[in-house]
């Protein structure tokens, strides 16, 4: 249901979003049965003339059952949701492929910094390519990310990957994704780091790997012409 | 819909009262005259005539005891200063933390108003603010969410209902620690001023979330509020010293101070769940409060230890204050779903489905709701490991709250409903909890929390829990209880009037916003025109929504107002025991004198003992010798 509304652009969107699906449809039969019974049950027992309340305890097993069924139940579901939840978990943030490459993505008050890698395809090498505020992936790589902060808390928001992943001064957190639709897409922090925070919007571009090409051509030629005081790592 | 063909007895003075020293056997007495069968048509307003108001000669028959401990001496001729500000009696007490937390609920739903006008129409001059910056935005977020949470729910729940029924409910005279009760307030008065102190120093208000997650709270050249952040974290540390404090007294009272009689399971489900909640919060709130004085230190004699480039560690405050601030969620939620119980027997004449089996729920929860903090932390940055453990916790939670709401609505079954205002409220809990609760399986489960995690849909979701517990859960024990706290009825068209103009409302505010969290909202988000996605007209017309909704059910708090001062200065005498209920609340005056109860009570049996087969009446009080 969430792509209706946000592209699934990576490639574990769509598991997100079907755990999404599966999670809606067992609460959603729940919620519907509970509100039901119960409003059922306000209507059918309308105080009426002369007609005085039942006296039950509840405490009958015969009674119980009324509550033990349906709560055997819901463990039943929580096991099937627990175990979907994790499967999806695992996948989206802790196991990583292989990475065809790897950006650095460092938030600050109140921008988003990018390197990305140069010619030679590795981050930490004087053809790195630095951004600010824009991030320019190839659909269909596997990208690991790392992931830092200069000041306070950040979040690196991908709504469109279903990724989000908070950013802390003196760590370095590594994650992954793979872009599998091109076009471009917000970026958002979600996690407050102070006045600026709702004005740090950043974009990421997903291309094909010809114009991807192309960018990286024409950037290391600035990068060239600009480098020689710049130390290479960050 | 909401008509029922039930109005407030108030003209049945029974039990005997009349001369309040001796509880009659009521078993035996029959019928009498003024007690009208609940279908008999009765006009809403009676003059009033209410003959039967034992009342008159309380405070003769209360001179003669003197000997409750040391409520002698506040009798006869107390100043104002004494009687209302200095006062040691728990029913005082309780009016000072019900206006008080009222007082902040008006703060807090004001800075609502701003900043949802501001996502509304960004840009706007917000009548009655101006313009509002992204500086006052977050601090009116932050704000909002402190006061709403710290200021308003727990001193209205835990606090003055706390206060107010535990020693009426367990028949005794007073709060066992009565000075400590004066000192809790007094201290919670205190954090209540430096808490407005902070938004008006230089800087400004604090703005960094309520979380207060460092090092933005920690280092005023991120937070830009060097004074608000020290002060906003001092007042929410001395609000926890003034509840440890009330804590210790309802613990107390609860477990040493009943009547004669009164075992573990004639114990009113309400009284139960404000003890339960006590020892969460007494047990979980010493890290925090450790990780409040660390962050004080932090913010102004320059310790480290939240900042990691002297070695600390940003994440250590994370797990303090989610430590605490899970099962603070239950420390709000238990007195709720107690008062909801009390309502709803009373309303259906149905005895509590399965006392012993919702006993069981609340310590499940209690204890479950110290191991699932790190929920909120999913994506902080803790080892991805961490969430497969609290995706199991968390989603196991949904058990015994599960059961908890089973339990309520099985109490429906085979009653005679009288859909009163009090009622309404309490069953509007029900239906709008299983919102909030279905709703958090999404944020529980780790898989789907990576895409919900902050968003609107998060905001949407805990709403959904705390508007039924602050909102819904305080008028449903206001309305339900105002006739013992000011010997009044309250005006049952009005009150009608103002919960479907609080429900309807409330609805239309946070739908829209779960589709907005669907859609990708950010939360503490100034203004989404930066964000080309989000900034689409349709999704601006959803806030718009939200925002006219709020408006909507913010004026219709007019109404309750209006309905409480009125029936305050002229709304119908009540009388004992205008519901009918058990409890041992219901067998004093109303309002009861100081000291309670003229004679102490003797419980012979349990509180929901409604419709009880071979009985004239529908109710059994708890004090009546069978």
């Amino acid at each position: 249901m969430i792509e209706h509304y946000v592209v699934a652009a990576s490639s574990y969107a769509r598991d997100i979003d079907s755990l999404f699906d599966l999670i809606f449809w067992l609460v959603g039969f729940w919620f519907v049965l509970a509100e039901g019974v119960f409003f059922y049950l306000i209507f059918r027992f309308r105080a009426k003339k002369d007609v005085k309340g039942e006296y039950i305890t509840g405490e009958k097993k015969s009674e119980m059952r009324w509550i033990s069924w349906p709560h055997y139940l819901v463990l039943a579901c929580d096991v099937v949701i627990v175990v979907m939840a994790v499967r999806v978990w695992m996948n989206v943030k802790q196991d990583l492929p292989e990475a065809d490459a790897t950006v650095r993505v460092i938030g600050q008050q109140w921008a988003w910094s990018f390197v990305h890698p140069g010619a030679d395809g590795k981050i930490d090498t004087a053809d790195d390519i630095e951004t600010v505020d824009e991030l320019r992936l190839e659909v269909g790589k596997t990208y690991h990310y790392r992931l830092s902060a200069r000041d306070v808390l950040h979040s690196f928001s991908v709504p469109v990957f279903r990724l989000k992943q908070d950013a802390i001064p003196g760590r370095e957190i590594v994650g992954w994704f793979k872009p599998i639709k091109t076009g471009t897409y917000d970026i958002q922090c979600a996690e407050m780091c102070g006045i600026g925070h709702g004005l740090m919007p950043a974009r990421v571009v997903i291309e094909e790997a010809a114009p991807h090409a192309a960018w990286v051509a024409e950037q290391s030629q600035h990068q060239v012409a600009s480098l020689s005081a710049k130390p290479a790592a960050e | 819909m909401a008509d029922s063909s039930f109005k407030p007895d108030r003209a049945s003075e029974d039990e005997g009262t009349a001369g309040g020293a001796e509880t009659e056997p009521v078993a035996d007495v029959p019928e009498s005259g003024p007690t009208k069968s609940q279908a008999e048509p009765a006009p809403a307003h009676e003059p009033e005539e209410s003959p039967h108001e034992p009342d008159a000669h309380e405070p003769d028959e209360h001179g003669g005891h003197g000997g409750h401990g040391g409520h002698g001496e506040h009798h006869g001729s107390e100043s104002f200063f004494m009687k209302y500000l200095w006062s040691t009696d728990h029913k005082i007490i309780a009016m000072q933390y019900l206006f008080t937390g009222m007082g902040m609920a008006l703060i807090g739903a004001f800075m609502v108003y701003v900043f949802r006008m501001q996502l509304a129409f960004p840009g706007m001059s917000v009548p009655g603010f101006g313009h509002v910056s992204p500086a006052e935005y977050n601090a009116l977020v932050t704000n909002h969410g402190a006061i709403m949470i710290f200021w308003v729910a727990m001193p209205v729940l835990i606090a003055a209902f706390g206060n107010y029924l535990i020693p009426l409910m367990c028949g005794c005279d007073d709060m066992v620690f009565p000075r400590i009760n004066r000192l809790s307030y007094q201290i919670f008065l205190l954090s209540s001023i430096v808490l407005i102190a902070s938004f008006f120093v230089e800087g400004g208000g604090f703005g960094g979330a309520w979380t207060a997650y460092p090092p933005l709270s920690a280092k005023e050249q991120y937070s830009l509020t060097p004074l608000g952040a020290t002060l906003w974290v001092i007042a929410v540390a001395l609000e926890f010293v003034a509840f440890l404090l009330g804590g210790i007294n309802f613990i107390t009272t609860a477990m040493n101070s009943r009547a004669p009689g009164m075992k573990m399971y004639d114990i009113p489900i309400v009284v139960w769940m404000i003890v339960v909640a006590s020892i969460l919060f007494m047990a979980s709130v010493g890290p925090l409060v450790a990780g409040a004085v660390m962050l004080v230190f932090d913010q102004t004699i320059g310790t480290g230890f939240f900042d990691p480039d002297r070695g600390g560690d940003p994440i250590l405050w994370q797990h303090l204050f989610w430590f605490f601030g899970h099962p603070e969620v239950y420390v709000v939620l238990l007195p709720a779903v107690g008062i909801t119980g009390e309502i709803m027997t009373v309303f259906a004449r149905k005895k509590l489905f399965a006392y012993p089996v919702v006993l069981y729920t609340v310590f499940a929860t209690g204890i479950l709701s110290f191991f699932v903090w790190a929920h909120h932390q999913f994506i902080a940055g803790i080892d991805p490991r961490m969430a497969n453990i609290f995706t199991v916790t968390t989603v196991l939670i949904s058990v015994p709250i599960a059961e908890m709401m089973f339990v309520y609505i099985a109490t429906l079954w085979g009653g005679s409903i009288r859909l009163t205002t009090p009622m309404l409220w309490a069953l509007s809990f029900v239906g709008e909890f299983l919102i909030g609760g279905v709703t958090g399986i999404f944020l529980g489960a780790s898989g789907t929390d990576i895409y919900f995690h902050d968003t609107y849909f998060v905001l949407a979701h805990f709403h959904y829990t705390f508007v039924p517990i602050a909102i819904i859960g305080t008028f449903a024990a206001v309305t339900y209880w105002f006739p013992k706290m000011f010997g009044r009825m309250m005006d049952e068209r009005l009150g009608k009037i103002h919960f479907w103009g609080t429900i309807i409302p409330f609805n239309m505010i946070f739908i829209p916003l779960f589709v907005l969290g669907a859609a990708g909202d950010h939360r503490r988000i100034w203004s989404y025109e930066n964000f080309p996605e989000l900034a689409r007209p349709e999704y601006q017309d959803l806030r718009v929504l939200a925002t006219v909704s709020m408006l909507v059910m913010l004026g219709f708090q007019l109404v309750f107002f209006y309905n409480f001062i009125k029936s305050l200065a002229s709304g119908p005498k009540a009388g004992r025991n205008p519901w009918q209920a058990n409890t041992l609340e219901w067998t004093v005056p109303s309002p009861p004198p100081h000291g309670n109860f003229a004679t102490l009570p003797t419980v012979y049996r349990g509180p929901y003992e409604y419709s009880v087969p071979g009985r004239d009446k529908d109710y059994w009080p708890q004090d009546a010798p069978s």
